[in-house]
């Protein structure tokens, strides 16, 4: 059986990168992905602990957040396809008007 | 003896109060016939409801009446209630003020009928009959000084009447201003009758007092510091030295104004409240004297003024402050009901004065300047009469009203043993120039060469809602003082019997019954002989010699010009009081305590939020990444801080 900090090792990689990618990249859809990632990143922890602890709560967690990115993507998808719309451009620094 | 009932007592302020309201708040587009129908209503049937309150008063067997209808203020044992009571002292100023209240109200119908706000004027005047009433009728010191303020803002109200006047808005402004200086000593007193005893309800209160001993000249023990704090109030609302500035002042209102308020009732109320506290003021002889003292003086020293004045407004506003002074001067001696016995005989022929002299300027097209008359008496003739008898019953001849009660209390001051045969002196002076002043006003007035431009001015007698009071008010100054006359006149003094429940039997008569008979008769003799030279020099410098009077002024440049100056006071006011508050109000509480401590203090509060936004907007950069960087910030700062202790202990493993 595969130790469960392999899990926690990779779910680590993973959010990490989103989290850079959250922060660096321009493209809105793929800001939006990173969130994706970093998501999917928290519910692979969330089953590994499930499993090591042989509880189920962590699961029922997993089913949680996977509904709750489904609604965030049809919100979020609306959102980029107006900005699309809009401006004809999907970098985020094009998204200014607050600008001081 | 049953006691009466007496259940309508709370009636009699309840009807001007409602007749205020409905003129005051739905009056504006009435027609002067509905408002005067309000107006006399309300006044009129408060009239009848006192008689009925005397009546049954009377039936009762004249026994302290004291209702309590609801409470007001209660707070552990202090309990001030909305308490009136009828004793002796009661019915008398109950009667005088709605009585002389009505006629006067009947009385402007006709004055004010050509003048704007008419419907604010009556709605004025019966407020102000409804705290006058509340003030006679209060069974406590709290409750009494209600009707006492309020009568303070009606005063204020109906001498700014003509509020586009700034000289009205002024003094009806100095009147209310002054009268918080009075008012301030009155509630001193308040306090401190309340720390003493306990409670302010004039039946505990006194029952309470008699017992504690006397305190003699000198001592300023709880009554006398009490006392002369009430006395204080009374002197505002009184208008005696010092405070009397606002009064002649206050003639600025409409004339009607001046007869009810600012003659017959309001300014009577402190000597109403002295006598209403008699049981402590008797306790001390300094507050007596201090009270007869400044009455004679205030007497003296209004009746000098009003010598030289020429609005006849302002000489029978100063023959006010004089007279109100002889009323002190009788509670000063201990004669009170002498001194409430003067209060109802001026209520008549005062407010018949000022109503006469209200038909004089009526008639002559609203002038006020005597020099500007003259020879009105055939023009205007029940005026005329009226005002003759009036003249005479406050220059003391009988056996008119103001004979009997300023020979009464001249009569006490003289029984007094002590200084006050000083105080006898000076009274007696002051009834010379109250007849001089009184008949130089007549002479001037309707004899003599006519001084006004035929052409312009078109002198036509009052109507009869006008003339009528002033009929009715002269009969009563006729016959008003046959209720006290003394023994030697054949007649009885009811007065004084019928207030002896209220002030006890008075001081023993030193005197046996046949020298006080002498003593009297020698009194009013002299008294009318002072009367007489009053009125006999006024004859002469202003009918016989008219370039007289000019003469004597020129001559005597520096006292006329103090004294039509009016002594300088309002000018030493000005410059002693005034204008150093003035002063201190602009440049310190204005200029630094305002403008740099409390706007400052604002404004730096402003100045630091906005210094304070100018830094922290920085962070708002508008930049949609720099968010997600303080997104990813935040969360790695909670992480941090939530498994701090986990890193610790990590770190120390490592080591």
């Amino acid at each position: 059986m595969v130790p469960t900090h392999y899990y926690l090792i990779l779910s680590a990689v993973l959010f990490g990168l989103g989290a850079v990618a959250f922060v660096f990249k321009r493209n809105i859809i793929t800001i939006f992905m990173s969130i994706e990632l970093m998501l999917n990143a928290v519910n692979l922890a969330f089953v590994a602990f499930s499993q090591a602890f042989g509880k189920v709560e962590g699961q029922v967690f997993v089913l949680f957040v996977i509904v709750v990115a489904a609604a965030e993507a049809a919100v979020g998808l609306g959102i980029i396809i107006l900005i699309q719309r809009n401006r004809q451009s999907l970098n985020i620094e094009k998204v200014n008007l607050l600008k001081l | 003896m049953p006691t009466p009932i007496l259940d309508i007592l709370w009636i009699i302020p309840a009807l001007p109060l409602l007749g205020a309201a409905i003129n005051g708040l739905f009056g504006k587009g009435w027609p002067n016939k509905i408002v005067n129908t309000v107006a006399l209503a309300s006044t009129g049937l408060s009239f009848l409801a006192a008689l009925e309150a005397v009546r049954e008063f009377f039936a009762g067997g004249q026994q302290l009446v004291h209702k309590e209808f609801f409470d007001w203020i209660v707070a552990g044992s202090f309990r001030a209630g909305f308490d009136l009571q009828m004793d002796q002292l009661t019915v008398v100023m109950v009667l005088v003020v709605t009585g002389v209240g009505f006629l006067i109200h009947i009385y402007s119908t006709g004055y004010m009928s050509h003048e704007g706000g008419y419907y604010r004027f009556f709605s004025y005047l019966n407020l102000f009959m409804f705290f006058m009433l509340i003030l006679v009728l209060a069974a406590n010191y709290v409750l009494l000084f209600v009707g006492w303020e309020g009568v303070g803002l009606a005063s204020y109200l109906l001498i700014g009447f003509y509020f586009l006047k700034k000289s009205a808005s002024d003094a009806g402004k100095k009147a209310f201003i002054v009268n918080r200086i009075g008012d301030f000593g009155f509630m001193l007193g308040m306090f401190l009758l309340f720390k003493t005893f306990g409670t302010l309800d004039f039946t505990q209160l006194f029952a309470k007092a008699v017992p504690w001993s006397h305190e003699a000249w000198g001592v300023f023990g709880t009554f006398t510091v009490a006392c002369l704090l009430l006395f204080m109030g009374a002197c505002g609302k009184s208008a005696q030295l010092p405070l009397y500035v606002w009064l002649p002042d206050a003639m600025e209102g409409p004339t009607p104004v001046s007869a009810l308020i600012h003659a017959a009732t309001m300014v009577t109320a402190g000597v109403y409240v002295v006598a209403r506290s008699h049981i402590l003021f008797t306790h001390s002889d300094t507050a007596l004297i201090v009270v007869g003292t400044v009455g004679c003086a205030t007497a003296f020293f209004a009746a000098t003024i009003g010598l030289v004045q020429t609005d006849i407004k302002k000489v029978l506003a100063y023959s006010t402050v004089s007279q109100l002074g002889y009323m002190f001067l009788g509670c000063g001696v201990g004669a009170f009901s002498a001194g409430i016995f003067h209060l109802m005989t001026h209520a008549f022929f005062k407010a018949l004065l000022f109503l006469a002299a209200g038909s004089v300027i009526h008639a002559m097209g609203g002038e006020q300047n005597m020099l500007h008359m003259g020879g009105l008496s055939k023009k205007i003739k029940v005026t005329y009469w009226t005002m003759l008898i009036a003249t005479l019953a406050i220059a003391g001849f009988p056996p008119l009203a103001g004979f009997f009660s300023k020979d009464a209390i001249l009569g006490e001051a003289f029984q007094r043993e002590g200084g006050w045969h000083s105080l006898y002196v000076v009274g007696l002076l002051t009834a010379l120039l109250t007849s001089f002043y009184m008949f130089r006003l007549i002479f001037l007035t309707f004899h003599g060469k006519q001084r006004y431009d035929e052409h312009h001015v078109h002198v036509h007698e009052s109507p009869w809602s006008m003339l009528g009071p002033l009929v009715i008010l002269a009969v009563l100054s006729i016959i008003g003082g046959w209720l006290a006359a003394p023994s030697f006149w054949g007649g009885e003094d009811h007065f004084t019997a019928f207030l002896a429940p209220v002030f006890g039997t008075g001081h023993e008569a030193a005197l046996s019954e046949a020298a006080a008979h002498s003593l009297e008769l020698t009194l009013a003799v002299v008294a009318v002989v002072a009367a007489l030279i009053g009125l006999a020099t006024a004859f002469w410098l202003y009918l016989r010699q008219p370039g007289k009077p000019a003469e004597i002024a020129k001559s005597l440049k520096p006292i006329y010009n103090t004294l039509y100056n009016k002594y300088y006071v309002d000018e030493a006011y000005g410059a002693a009081i005034v204008r150093p508050l003035l002063a201190l109000s602009t440049n310190v509480l204005w200029k630094i305590i305002d403008v740099e401590a409390i706007d400052g203090t604002v404004n730096g509060i402003a100045h630091g939020a906005t210094a304070t936004g100018d830094v922290t907007r920085r962070t708002q950069s508008g930049n949609t990444r720099s968010y997600a960087v303080w997104v990813v910030v935040g969360a790695l700062t909670i992480l941090i801080i939530v498994f701090w202790p986990a890193i610790r202990a990590l770190a120390g493993g490592a080591q």
